[in-house]
Formats: C-alpha cells, structure tokens, sequence
C-alpha cells in the first residue's frame, strides 16, 4: 500500500518565511496575508479488513464518508470541511459520546515540520506504543507545530442506523439511564437522543428509558463552548431556555456567545510555548495563532 | 552478564530526600537497591536511591532535591513494565508511587474517576463494579500493574480491540514536570488544552514527568456477553477467521488466539478445558446490548465454521466464561513449568499479515533452536512471541536476544510496529531507526527537550543516542538490555 507523495508539499512549504495551511475554508481558513498552501487530497487505500484508511489532509470528509460508508464502515470525523481541517482543530463528530474523540481515530500522520521536512508521526497499525505520541500534539495544534499532510485514521463498522428520540424525564437521568447513548442533547426544553445499534435493542432501549421517536438533530446555534460536563446543569441553568444546546456527557455548548472558561494555568502556557518553540523557532507556521490563546 | 558499576548518590540528596519525605521512606541498602535494579524484563541498571512519597509536594520534593544535584529520577509503579521503561541507570534515584494508591472520588453520573497513580488497575474495576463501571485498559499484568504504570506505557489489554487503549480512557494528570512545577494536562472538559499535553504525557515512558493523580473515565459493564471458543486444525485458518469477523462488520470486545504449544502449556496448569488436539484456538468476546450480542455471536461461529473451525463452544455460563479468561490471562505463569526463564515480545502487524509473521516466527525460533509460543491479541495483529529457555544453558541469552532482534525485524517488514503495549524502553530503544527516519526521531526528541530540558527525567529510554536530547550521558553498547 502506497501513501501519498508529500515531497512537493513539503517543497512548497520550503524551509523559510511565514506560510499557512487552508483546505475549504470551512473553519477560518489561512491567515490572511500570509502564503497558503494546501496539503495533497484524495485517499490513498483503504482497506476495510484492517478497519484502517489512508488520505490526504484536504481530502474532504464527504468523500471519505461515502468511500467507508461502502464498506459499512465509518469514522467519527464532523460533517464538514477537509479531514486535515478536523484533525487541526480537533473538530469532533456530534456522536462523539459514543464514538470517542478524533483524536482516538488517528493511529498515524505524516506531516512537513517548520524546517520543510517530511517527518511520521505514529505508525499504520490499529495498535502502536513506537515512541512519543506526536499524533495527539498535532490533533488539535492549529497548523502550528507542523502541517499535517497524509493520515491513516482507523475505521468502525457501522453501528446500524441512528434514530433520535425525545423524552420527559430530566435529561441528565436519562443520559444516566442508557447504556451507550451516542449523543444526547438538551436545549433548557426539549432532549434529544440518538440511540445506534441492532433494531430490536435500541427498541428496548427506548422502551425502557420511557423515549418517544422524534425528528433530530436541532439546529445548533454557532459558537460552541466547552465545560466539565458535571457543571453543565449549573451552566445551562443561568442561560435561557432553548437559546443553547447542550451536549450531555462531552460537555459542549452550543450558543450565540463564548461562555467564559478558567484560563489555562501560566505553567502550562510556558510548557505549550516552549513546545512550539522547539518545534518551529522561527515562528514561520501559521504565524500570529497560539492555540493557548483561542479559548 | 555482570551487573553496571553502581554510581553512589550524593550524601547531600538522601539528607535533603530524608528531610522532605522521612528516614523509614528513603531507602539507600544494598539489599533494597538490588530488589529495584529492574523491572519485570530482563534489563538491568542500578538504583542510587529509592523513596516513597505519599503525597503530589512530597513527589515535586524528590524531583526538586534531584534536579538540584543534577541527579537522574525515575518514576515506578508496580514494577511490571517488560520493556524496561522503569529500569534505573547510572544509580538514578527510583520514586515509587506504591504509596499514593488511594481511590480519591468516583463521579458515577460522569463515569469518571479521581485515582492515584499507585492504584492496582483490577483493585479500580472492583471498586467501580458496585456501580456497574469499570476501568477498560486491561493488561494481563492488570492484577499488579498500577494505573500510573498504565499511563506511562499507554497500556493496552485484551479489551483494548473495542475499546481503545490507556489513552483513550484518560481525561486529566496531575503531572510533576521534571522541572518540579506541578502542572494540571488535560481536565474533565472537552478540548481544554491548546495542544493535548495530557494525549502526549501518556505513553511518555516517565520522560515527561510524574502523574501524581489521574482522571480516567470509566466504561459501563455490558448489559450482556457471549464468549466463544474455536478451534482450529491449521493456525492459518484460525487467523483467516479473525480477518473474516472484522470484514464482515463485528468488532469483538476481545479476539485472542493461542498456538498449540501454549494452549497445551496453559490447559496443564489452569484446566480450563481447552482443546488440546488444536493447532491454534480463538477466544471471541462480544459484548453489549443482548440482541447484538446473541447475533454477533451466532455469526462469529458461522464465520469459524466456514473458515475450518473443527469444533466452536460457547461459554455457558459466567464460570465457564472466568475459566477461559483465567487460562488467557495466565499464560504466561504456566510456561515455568517448561523452562525457568521467558522472554515475550511485543509487535503489531497488520491482521492480514498474521499468517505469515507467524511462520516467520516458528521459523526464526528454530534456526536458533530455541522454543516459542504464541498467545496474543489476533484481533488488533497485536503479537507477543514467547521464547522460552534455561538461562543456564551457556549462550542461550544471546540466541534469545538475536530471535528477538529478527522477530521485531519481520514484523516491522510486514508493516507492522515495534511495539503494540509494552513500550519501547530500553529494550526497543535501539530499533527506533527500524521505524522511524532521523527526521522523525528528531520530532520526538524535540518534544522530550520542550518538556524535560534537563534531560533528568529517566534518561536514556526511548530515543536511540545520536538524538537530540542531553541524555547521551553515558554511552552503552547494544548488549544493555539484557
């Protein structure tokens, strides 16, 4: 199996002078004024028996959907944008009470560092302890550390198909109640939940925690936050009723404002900088953003 | 081989260590550094000191009074790290989280847990079981091996197929940088970091500091569970199988095979009623909701029946079920009955390379005559070839280390990993080049330099010499890590 050819990314990427990454767009793009490159698309194999995939970083996340999704099998990406864009910004599936974080899904990257050099991160098996763990430093690093390029992520076998249902118990006992609910969402009024699995369980499921078929997901409104998931009812309870929605259990919430969150301890801030420091001294990736700043 | 010269810590360090913690739990007799000279591999260093904080101050105080003399530390859990991740050179000072072994808070709505990190991984299933909660990581080592322990080797286990390994199931570390701060990664809530300091500080093999406390998230015990037994004539065919349950879109809790050699070794001593006449058996677990469960399960044997499965049993009930587990999970307590010493390696290919390896393995064994068995995690091609042998016997030790060597080799070639849960410690150190180009070694080191800049904490693991770390203190020939 035969990745995909980073030498002329790494090539464009060069070894001097500021320069950013973009895929759609769909999530802020480049920095402005500063010159973008744009990382190899399209996948590069895919084989269904080792539950693993390998494609480029701007490959877009439908395309890749549509390709496991043949196989029965898929990968708990968003909906939108490329799949370097999701890893980047550690974007994360609104299944991910289920499905993990992204950041569990990726076994290996291969990226083009600040000194313009194609460099692997992690290793192609569905299991693999080879070393420090750079994939979980780029996940979520904002193009600062180094521009991802090529992922191997492992897939899933589809669960079934998703149903959401609503019920009128308190949603945090209804959460408590399931077994593995893959989201369950609450907007101050109404819950949704999404149930996968086989027909009869999630049947008996919804039977037993007293739920009602329904039409989901909401809309979500479009600035997410994050908080413990243990403060969530006291978050919520100081914002009006459905002017969020609360993801139960992950701890995200949807809103028209960024809800204030404890600052990132100065020590950790320090470690952070010295990380990206060590990892481009020039400052040349994705200059002026500092994941520590964007809370 | 005879043992490293010992270098004797500083006078100055143990009076400062014994100020801080107290006499009875800073140890510097010959007898107690021998115990702490290794860890559960065969590698020998040598320990200068050990001590037992009970408490994240008295932690930050031992790594401060080391750093200040310019003194290599290493943190310990259980001790039963096989790659020798824990094993102290140049008379390091050892610090055992033995002590700091309290369950502190368990959060059952959330399903999370407050541990320290001298908590026994099965003793933190036991007591979340009362809630129906467990901690998933779940080695074999699992009724010693600390959670602190897991955390420094991202640990993984036989449930580890559906359920990710240790770093799936860890939300936040308290951490003791090597430079004493004491630092919170990672936190209960979603993304809370700018980078993912907590996902890079698991697997961190002790070089990125000191867990002190531990938030894991805890996973519901399954409503139901089936587990399944085949056996087969030809190991090929049982491989086949597991390659064929996956494609047809089951992932198992656990999918664990054992060749003839360990089957028979493990039924002498355990009993657990397994097929003695097999080349190879299979243990599929699956777990979850019951209509899933009862239909995986009678696909599962469908798929070994048309794969060459003489006979398939499923476990009747719950005794029957620990009995099959009992006999997996000590295997290798039951190979002492053939020869006194074991060797057992660790590495990951790609489940279609299964077959192949495998042979390659029997194969590798017998050009250096020398006996092994299988038992491992067929599910994830996770292998851990078991070389048996008489230390004894002369030469014997460097036959086993150039089957080890030739084994790591052939999995690598088949595009597979050095290691899938063990960890590279000193034992793969210098077989790092075999996976990774300098460019990616230098990463590595890059981002070993931005958390340790001294270079203190367990020098000397991981990265092969030649990297950039200040760790190149002293320079050790090939032969070490035996």
């Amino acid at each position: 199996m035969t990745g995909i050819d980073l030498s002329l990314f790494a090539i464009e990427v060069g070894e001097f002078g500021p320069v950013s990454v973009a895929g759609l767009s769909t999530r802020g793009g480049g920095v402005e004024g500063v010159r973008t490159v744009v990382a190899p698309s399209g996948i590069a194999w895919y084989n269904p028996e080792e539950m693993t995939v390998c494609c480029g970083a701007s490959t877009p996340i439908s395309e890749l959907r549509a390709r496991l999704s043949e196989a029965g099998q898929f990968v708990a990406l968003p909906d939108f944008g490329t799949v370097g864009g999701a890893l980047a910004t550690a974007s994360n599936s609104l299944f991910r009470l289920r499905h993990g974080p992204i950041r569990d899904s990726v076994l290996q990257i291969r990226l083009v560092t600040a000194q313009g050099e194609v460099a692997q991160a992690g290793g192609p098996t569905v299991k693999n302890v080879s070393g420090f763990d750079l994939c979980r430093l780029l996940v979520g690093s904002h193009g600062t550390l180094g521009f991802i390029g090529e992922v191997i992520l492992r897939t899933r076998p589809s669960l079934g198909a998703v149903r959401w249902f609503t019920g009128t118990d308190d949603p945090f006992v209804i959460r408590r109640s399931l077994y593995r609910p893959s989201s369950v969402l609450w907007d101050g009024k109404t819950t949704w939940v999404a149930l996968e699995g086989h027909a009869c369980d999630v049947e008996s499921e919804a039977s037993r925690v007293r739920l009602e078929p329904v039409v989901g997901p909401p809309r979500f409104p479009p600035i997410s936050s994050c908080v413990s998931p243990s403060d969530l009812r006291s978050v919520t309870s100081r914002m009006a009723p459905t002017s969020f929605v609360a993801e139960l259990g992950t701890g995200i919430v949807h809103s028209s404002v960024l809800l204030a969150r404890p600052c990132i301890d100065a020590s950790v801030v320090t470690l952070q900088q010295r990380i990206k420091t060590t990892f481009d001294p020039e400052g040349r990736l994705n200059p002026g953003r500092a994941p520590w700043e964007v809370r | 081989m005879s043992a490293p010269v010992r270098p004797v810590a500083p006078t100055a360090l143990i009076a400062e260590l014994t100020t801080a913690l107290s006499p009875d739990r800073v140890r510097t007799s010959v007898t107690e550094l021998e115990i702490y000279r290794r860890d559960a591999s065969n590698i020998e260093g040598s320990a200068g000191i050990v001590c037992f904080p009970t408490t994240t101050v008295e932690v930050q105080a031992c790594v401060r009074a080391s750093v200040r003399h310019g003194w290599p530390f290493v943190a310990r859990g259980s001790g039963t790290g096989l790659a020798g991740g824990a094993t102290p050179l140049d008379g390091a000072l050892v610090i055992s989280t033995t002590k700091m072994n309290r369950i502190l808070s368990i959060d059952t709505d959330e399903r999370m847990a407050w541990v320290e990190p001298g908590v026994i991984n099965l003793d933190l299933s036991r007591v979340t079981s009362r809630h129906g909660l467990h901690f998933a990581p779940d080695p074999s080592s699992q009724q010693s091996c600390s959670i602190g322990g897991n955390v420094a080797n991202n640990s993984g286990g036989p449930h580890c197929l559906a359920e990710g390994v240790t770093n799936s199931h860890i939300l936040a570390l308290e951490v003791v940088l090597p430079d004493g701060e004491i630092v919170m990664l990672g936190g209960l809530e979603p993304e809370c970091d700018a980078y993912d300091l907590r996902g890079v500080f698991v697997g961190s093999e002790g070089m990125f500091g000191i867990a002190t406390r531990i938030a894991v998230r805890l996973t519901p015990n399954p409503p139901a569970v089936k587990t399944l037994l085949m056996a087969f004539a030809d190991t090929g065919d049982g491989a086949r199988t597991v390659s064929a349950i996956i494609a047809a879109g089951m992932l198992p809790a656990a999918l664990e095979m054992m060749d003839a050699p360990i089957t028979r070794a493990v039924e002498d001593f355990v009993h657990a009623g397994f097929p003695l006449d097999a080349a190879a058996i299979l243990i599929v677990e699956l777990d979850g909701q019951a209509h899933a469960v009862e239909a995986d399960a009678q696909r599962a044997a469908d798929v070994g029946w048309t794969h060459g499965a003489t006979s398939v049993r499923i476990a009747a009930n719950e005794a029957e079920r620990a009995l099959i587990w009992k006999g997996r999970k000590n295997a290798f307590g039951a190979i002492a009955r053939i020869k006194p010493n074991y060797y057992l390696h660790d590495t990951v290919v790609p489940r279609a390379k299964l077959v192949d390896v495998l042979e390659q393995v029997y194969d590798i064994a017998r050009r250096h005559d020398l006996i092994v068995m299988n038992v491992f995690h067929a599910g994830d091609g996770n292998l851990h070839p078991l070389l048996v042998f008489d230390k004894r016997e002369p030469g014997v030790l460097d036959r086993v280390h150039a089957a080890g060597e030739e084994i790591v080799a052939a999995s690598v070639a088949a595009g597979g990993v050095l290691s899938g849960e063990h960890g590279i410690g000193l034992e793969k150190r210098d077989y790092m080049s075999m996976m990774f180009s300098p460019v990616d070694l230098d990463l590595q080191a890059r981002l070993r330099q931005a958390f340790d800049p001294t270079g203190l904490a367990n020098p000397r693991k991981v990265l092969p010499s030649g990297s950039r770390c200040s760790d190149g203190m002293v320079a050790h020939g090939a032969g070490l890590w035996v």
